[in-house]
């Protein structure tokens, strides 16, 4: 079988990002990157998928150059075949020219059962290329997966469990699909020397809007309709009272303070 | 490449269109405009020019919408075994005050199987209007026959604003819908507001863990699609005396095309906990030291009906399930009262739980981070505290 690992490299620390003023877009160049959270479980339930299954497991990602690390970190876990999205006509995409390009990527590569992406990016957390990319190729859409329960690659049927909101839905579906998955699925591996050595080697081919064949007018800021007309510093929430005095007073002052202002 | 075209008689040579384009595409050449091979045809240029020199040929821009076509305000109805989400009445508030400052309608979309009889709420919490597909392939949330049933009323009944919840439903739902519309979509909006120009939609949303503001338009595209997390709008007070009319449609879709059955629902086998949903959490973290001690947590949450979440820290210690986690990684929430206990305050945890209306924290250290957010403070050993804080509620709420 064939997984296709969707992952995006972000800022490590949120606080570190800076606003180009020009165009209003993210300036990532400069800033410690890692692989999205959420994509390092993607990648792992990718390589347990594999080690019951068999097959190959690739990894793309779009973002700068740069963004070529984060496909040899994920070679170093053990995926197989990285392939870089990156062209300066897919800059400022937003998620419908993101799911667009991905897509495209992931026709080329092909012959896949399952894609799985993270639930969402920790820099735009959006939760919205998963489902995109899963609408544009026709996949069958399982977000917030925990668990893949069964795989059947004879009947061409998945089951997975669903996290929602105060419970677990288990559901079928055919396959190919897309997973989205959350954190609770598994504890990702990390790098084997091996695999760093491998990943060291490792060739990672880099692909424009013409290798994907991706159509000039629904990529980067012109093929994007949502655009980010400003972006400003949220109001900073003021530091409040020290309760002072031993325990029981403290505890006694916070308790009334909650109940007169109809906290509690 | 580009069809843009620029009219070599009207250009006057001005310059203004090369700052409008994202693209660097435009220069100016012997006086007049050109447009390079870098050009997408994206339309950002066609108001810059005083002389309205720039055209992109009708027809060409076919994915775009046109915009007079599209009037109202929609907010899709979330429902799950015939009880409606509350996070539907909130945006019906918010919508409200959209449809009267476009002076147009606002609407709301019940899908489901059995469930006319929930369009009077919508009615009473605003909607002029509900569009109803009731079928039995609707009886239980799917992706596909869903976001079918939305993307065919909103070809036919064309709206300029689609509001749906930030829930995992609503996120799934939405994802899917705007990319077969190819439209624009924004998650997770704090701010909605018509701008100056009355009629676009201004969408005020968080990103980089609530470090950054971004506001987000749709200027060329409709439907401007959104979606709010629950307890970030208001809820409004209904009037029982409102009713409206209902639009019933079918469900187009073909056996093949539904690629999913829904198995069963678990409650979960651990504990179920809606953090989302809670107006009041109380929080452990690392301070707990170890899994038993959440059973303080537990005690001062039941006391004041509350729920029990926990720190990145504590759920990868083991000591609590991942479904208690309140941060980045883990839920984001906005309770009423958020009390922090033994959490010092990285910010992913703030992330989570900035926006909460009060915050309360208890911590042995002064210079814990969480202090710079918390609205009250106890500087103390939680094991002392919170039980006396238990213990105190406890006589004060019985």
């Amino acid at each position: 079988m064939r997984s296709i690992v969707c992952i995006k490299q972000v800022p490590e620390s949120a606080s570190e990002v800076r606003i180009d003023p020009e165009d209003n877009t993210i300036i990532r160049e400069g800033v410690e990157a890692v692989i999205n959270p959420f994509d390092m479980y993607a990648i792992e339930e990718a390589l347990r998928l594999r080690e019951s299954f068999g097959g190959d497991v690739w990894a793309v990602s779009m973002g700068p150059p740069q963004a070529e690390k984060a496909l040899k970190e994920a070679i170093a876990m053990g995926v197989d075949e990285g392939v870089l999205l990156s062209d300066p006509l897919f800059a400022g995409s937003d998620t419908l020219a993101t799911s667009y390009a991905l897509s495209q990527a992931i026709k080329k590569i092909g012959d896949f059962d399952l894609v799985i992406c993270g639930k969402q990016a920790i820099d735009g957390d959006t939760a919205q290329v998963g489902p995109g990319i899963a609408a544009r190729l026709g996949l069958s859409q399982l977000t917030y997966v925990f668990k893949v329960v069964q795989l059947d690659l004879e009947k061409r049927t998945i089951v997975v469990h669903r996290l929602l909101e105060d419970c677990t839905e288990v559901v079928e579906a055919r396959l190919p699909a897309l997973l989205t998955v959350v954190k609770d699925i598994n504890q990702p591996r990390y790098p084997s020397l091996l695999g760093i050595r491998r990943a060291s080697k490792k060739q990672i081919p880099c692909w424009g809007a013409s290798e994907v064949d991706a159509d000039a007018t629904r990529i980067g800021l012109g093929g994007s309709p949502t655009w980010v007309n400003k972006v400003f510093t949220p109001p900073v929430r003021q530091a409040g009272e020290i309760i002072e005095g031993n325990v029981d007073e403290a505890v006694g002052k916070l308790v009334e303070k909650l109940l007169s202002e109809g906290v509690v | 490449m580009a069809r843009l075209k620029i009219d070599r008689e009207l250009c006057t040579g001005c310059g203004l269109c090369i700052d409008s384009c994202p693209l660097g595409a435009l220069r100016i050449e012997q006086g007049i405009a050109v447009v390079s091979e870098a050009c997408n045809d994206c339309g950002a240029c066609l108001d810059s020019c005083p002389q309205g020199a720039i055209s992109i040929p009708v027809g060409e821009r076919l994915r775009e919408a046109r915009i007079e076509d599209y009037r109202d305000v929609w907010v899709f109805c979330e429902q799950e075994h015939h009880k409606i989400a509350t996070v539907t009445f909130e945006l019906l508030g918010k919508g409200q005050e959209l449809a009267q400052t476009l002076g147009c309608r606002l609407c709301s979309v019940l899908l489901g199987h059995q469930v006319r009889e929930l369009a009077s709420p919508l009615f009473h919490f605003g909607a002029e209007r509900v569009y109803l597909i009731d079928d039995e392939r609707l009886s239980v949330y799917r992706t596909e026959p869903f976001c079918k049933a939305m993307v065919s009323l909103v070809k036919r009944y064309k709206p300029e604003i689609v509001l749906i919840g930030a829930t995992t439903m609503g996120r799934d739902l939405a994802g899917a819908v705007a990319t077969r519309l190819e439209t624009g979509l924004t998650a997770d909006c704090t701010g909605l507001q018509i701008a100056e120009d009355g009629k676009n939609l201004k969408q005020t949303r968080p990103a980089f863990g609530g470090n950054i503001m971004a506001q987000i338009l749709c200027p060329r595209h409709r439907p401007q699609m959104a979606t709010v997390r629950p307890r970030v709008m208001p809820m409004p007070e209904p009037d029982k005396t409102r009713a409206g009319e209902v639009i019933e449609e079918k469900l187009e879709i073909k056996e093949e095309e539904i690629v999913s059955t829904v198995l069963e629902f678990v409650k979960d086998e651990r504990e179920s906990v809606n953090l989302v949903d809670a107006d009041i959490i109380v929080s452990g973290g690392r301070g707990l030291g170890q899994a038993e001690n959440f059973v303080i947590i537990k005690e001062l949450a039941d006391v004041l009906g509350g729920v029990v979440g926990a720190s990145r820290a504590a759920v990868d210690a083991g000591w609590i399930p991942y479904q208690h986690q309140v941060g980045q990684t883990g839920r984001t929430v906005r309770p009423k009262l958020y009390i922090a206990c033994g959490i010092s305050g990285a910010i992913q945890h703030l992330a989570g739980m900035r926006t909460s209306e009060v915050i309360v924290a208890i911590n042995k250290d002064p210079e814990a981070p969480i202090f710079k957010v918390a609205n009250y403070g106890i500087v103390g050993d939680l094991f002392e505290v919170v039980p006396k804080l238990t213990q105190r509620f406890r006589e004060k709420l019985s």
